[in-house]
């Protein structure tokens, strides 16, 4: 099913949270905001929930680590123990420093790959902008026209308090929804 | 704009800049033809690899016994390197993560150049251990896989594979900070190239990125784990490189001082680093709007505090030594600071401790000259901080018929300078390939010292309490 979209453009960081907050508000659906930098407030701004990835960075990270203590100690106490300077097989204090580094490097890593699909960004795809400028200066409101009452004029005119630049209306195909 | 700003902060971004015209002044480098300063530059820093090269080329033909060293003096000048290396790319993720999380906005402009400093540091360190193998062919024997040397694992319990651990992890988490803070200012990079192979190239490596809110959510949230994750990271990585002296048992280097000691001078001599590169690169790129004199003054405040700390760890370990009772304790001190090899610790000292003090003075961290040389120095310092900690330790060991001298071969100064040819080189490309200021990241700190409308997104209970909030904000007449 497409949708009916109406795109609003802005100059301003203050007007975009204004807008996003007062289209929130007033009960429209925000498609998405796209911004060329990061905004703080945008997300309480537009409700969104807050990212889950610190989760995914947690489990994982215990998972290397826990995987790397077991590893260590079925290598060193099991699998082929060594006497290295009459030290005990199970020296676990000596494992600590590789079992730190690779639980950091299990949570750094996979937090990475989470966000990459969460955000659905690979290498080579194609970016549908909003607008050109994006990713220079200019910010964007998409509001999706859900419907059959939505009343372009009417948020036309409730987008004008912010400064709006310019309005369009788009709809999006099958293929463009992502 | 000067009516606007602030009483309490001075703006941080100089010139009341717009985004648009931030987007344009750190891409104009990129647009334009390099200039001779970046040439000469460049070919100096190729020419000093290509030496480095041809002399790592030679040690690992004719094996490593072409070095200085000796029985009594076994680590030297491939160590020194390989700490200093290690210690310059700290400063780098210091900038990055722990002023960060510390929400400090002046690090937006200089992260991105002391980020990739980390890395290119990183590389120049990782090489030395490696060249240091004698046999670098045989380096993966450093992973723990099943092998058919018998099923013999790494020792886990080695301070040398907690560095190799310690290393890689690093060196991934850096590259993919840095990667990972650069995405968006590809994104902007690539909307502003004409059709093409450049455009084509980094629309692969920008990910497909449009600016989404959502996206950025999410993205926020990563690099605050990032910054987490590197935070500790940074201070494990030095501990660890101070562990491969400290777990020992030579005089000078079973010390428990050694991992705070290493983490502070590692601190300090990349901030030096950082500011040496800055000082360049903003006069050369023309970008003194971006990286100011404040900038610099702060960065400077960083140093002293860190080159302070680490005045102290060298009082605190002398003491420690000279109170410790322990004959081979205090002979070790006393012989590093009049011994054959004093020269080197003096240095170490005046460099480290004494001209650092100068940037107390706020007209000396004002100065970018002055800072420039100071930096220098501070580096000249730290490298022999190292020499002084490895050699002077090892060359008068227990037994007075073991002591031996060192004295570096042409090889092995080769070898340093190919090491700073090769950080160069990466730099100076890294300064035409990419946006050395995080676009998007000083695009939201422009406000900063600025007067800027708050909008009171928790107040409005409506939209048109909410829009009218907004409008008085902005002073207009409702």
């Amino acid at each position: 099913m497409s949708r009916r979209l109406l795109v609003s453009f802005f100059d301003h960081e203050e007007d975009i949270l204004g807008a996003s907050c007062t289209v929130r508000e007033a009960g429209f659906r925000i498609a998405d905001v796209y911004t060329p930098y990061a905004v703080h407030g945008l997300d309480k701004a537009m409700g969104l929930a807050p990212s889950k990835l610190p989760v995914v960075c947690f489990l994982l990270g215990l998972l290397g680590a826990a995987l790397k203590v077991w590893f260590e100690f079925w290598t060193t106490a099991v699998d082929w123990p060594i006497n290295v300077g009459g030290k005990p097989w199970n020296s676990l204090p000596a494992f600590v420093p590789v079992t730190f580094e690779v639980m950091v490097l299990c949570a750094g890593v996979s937090v990475v790959i989470a966000f990459l699909f969460v955000s659905r960004l690979w290498p080579g795809k194609q970016a549908v902008l909003a607008d050109p400028g994006v990713t220079d200066h200019r910010f964007v409101l998409v509001i999706e026209q859900a419907d059959a009452v939505f009343d372009p004029i009417k948020v036309h005119e409730l987008l004008k308090r912010f400064h709006v630049v310019r309005v369009e209306e788009r709809v999006e195909s099958e293929e463009e929804a992502r | 704009m000067a009516s606007a700003a602030s009483s309490l902060r001075t703006p941080l971004i100089e010139g009341a800049k717009t985004p648009a015209q931030v987007t344009r002044d750190i891409c104009a480098v990129l647009d334009r033809k390099p200039t001779w300063v970046w040439w000469t530059g460049f070919l100096c820093a190729c020419a000093a690899l290509v030496v480095g090269a041809a002399a790592v080329t030679y040690q690992i033909a004719v094996g490593i016994g072409t070095w200085g060293l000796n029985n009594t003096v076994g680590w030297a000048f491939d160590i020194t390197n390989f700490v200093f290396w290690i210690g310059i790319g700290h400063a780098g993720t210091l900038i990055s993560a722990i002023l960060f999380l510390l929400r400090q906005p002046w690090r937006t402009s200089v992260n991105r150049s002391a980020e990739a400093m980390t890395i290119f540091a990183v590389i120049c360190a990782g090489l030395f251990p490696v060249i240091h193998m004698g046999r670098p062919w045989l380096a993966y024997w450093m992973i723990p896989y099943p092998n058919t040397r018998g099923s013999l694992w790494i020792n886990f319990r080695s301070p040398l594979i907690w560095d190799f651990f310690a290393i890689l992890t690093y060196f991934t988490i850096s590259l993919l900070f840095w990667y990972l803070g650069m995405v968006p200012d590809l994104a902007t990079i690539r909307d502003r190239t004409p059709p093409g192979l450049r455009r084509r190239f980094l629309g692969i490596l920008s990910l497909g990125w449009d600016g989404s809110a959502r996206t950025w959510l999410h993205y926020e949230t990563v690099y605050k784990m990032l910054a987490g994750l590197a935070t500790p990271l940074v201070v494990s990585v030095h501990t660890i490189v101070s562990w491969d002296f400290a777990t020992s048992v030579i005089p000078g280097w079973h010390t428990t001082i050694l991992p705070p000691y290493f983490v502070a001078g590692a601190i300090f001599s990349g901030m030096a680093m950082v500011l040496t590169l800055t000082i360049v690169a903003r006069k050369a790129m023309g970008l003194e709007q971006y990286i100011t004199r404040q900038h610099i003054d702060k960065m400077c405040k960083v140093a002293l505090a860190t080159g302070c700390m680490l005045g102290l760890a060298y009082v605190t370990e002398f003491f420690t030594a000279l109170y410790s009772g322990n004959q081979y304790e205090q002979f070790v001190f006393l012989n590093r600071a009049l011994g054959p090899l004093s020269w080197s610790y003096w240095i170490m000292v005046v460099c480290n401790v004494g001209i650092s003090q100068l940037l107390w003075f706020r007209k000396v961290r004002t100065n970018p000259a002055a800072v420039f040389v100071i930096a220098i120095l501070i580096n000249v310092g730290m490298w022999f901080e190292r020499f002084v900690i490895i050699v002077t330790s090892l060359h008068r060991d227990y037994l007075p018929s073991n002591w031996a001298s060192y004295v570096p071969t042409s090889i092995e100064v080769a070898t340093l300078v190919g090491s700073f040819g090769l950080f160069f080189t990466c730099f100076f490309l890294f300064c035409r390939f990419v946006p050395v200021i995080a676009i998007s990241e000083v695009k939201g700190v422009l406000s900063v010292g600025r007067k800027r409308t708050v909008f009171p997104l928790t107040i409005a209970e409506t939209p048109a309490e909410s829009a009218q909030a907004v409008l008085e904000e902005k002073g207009v007449p409702v």
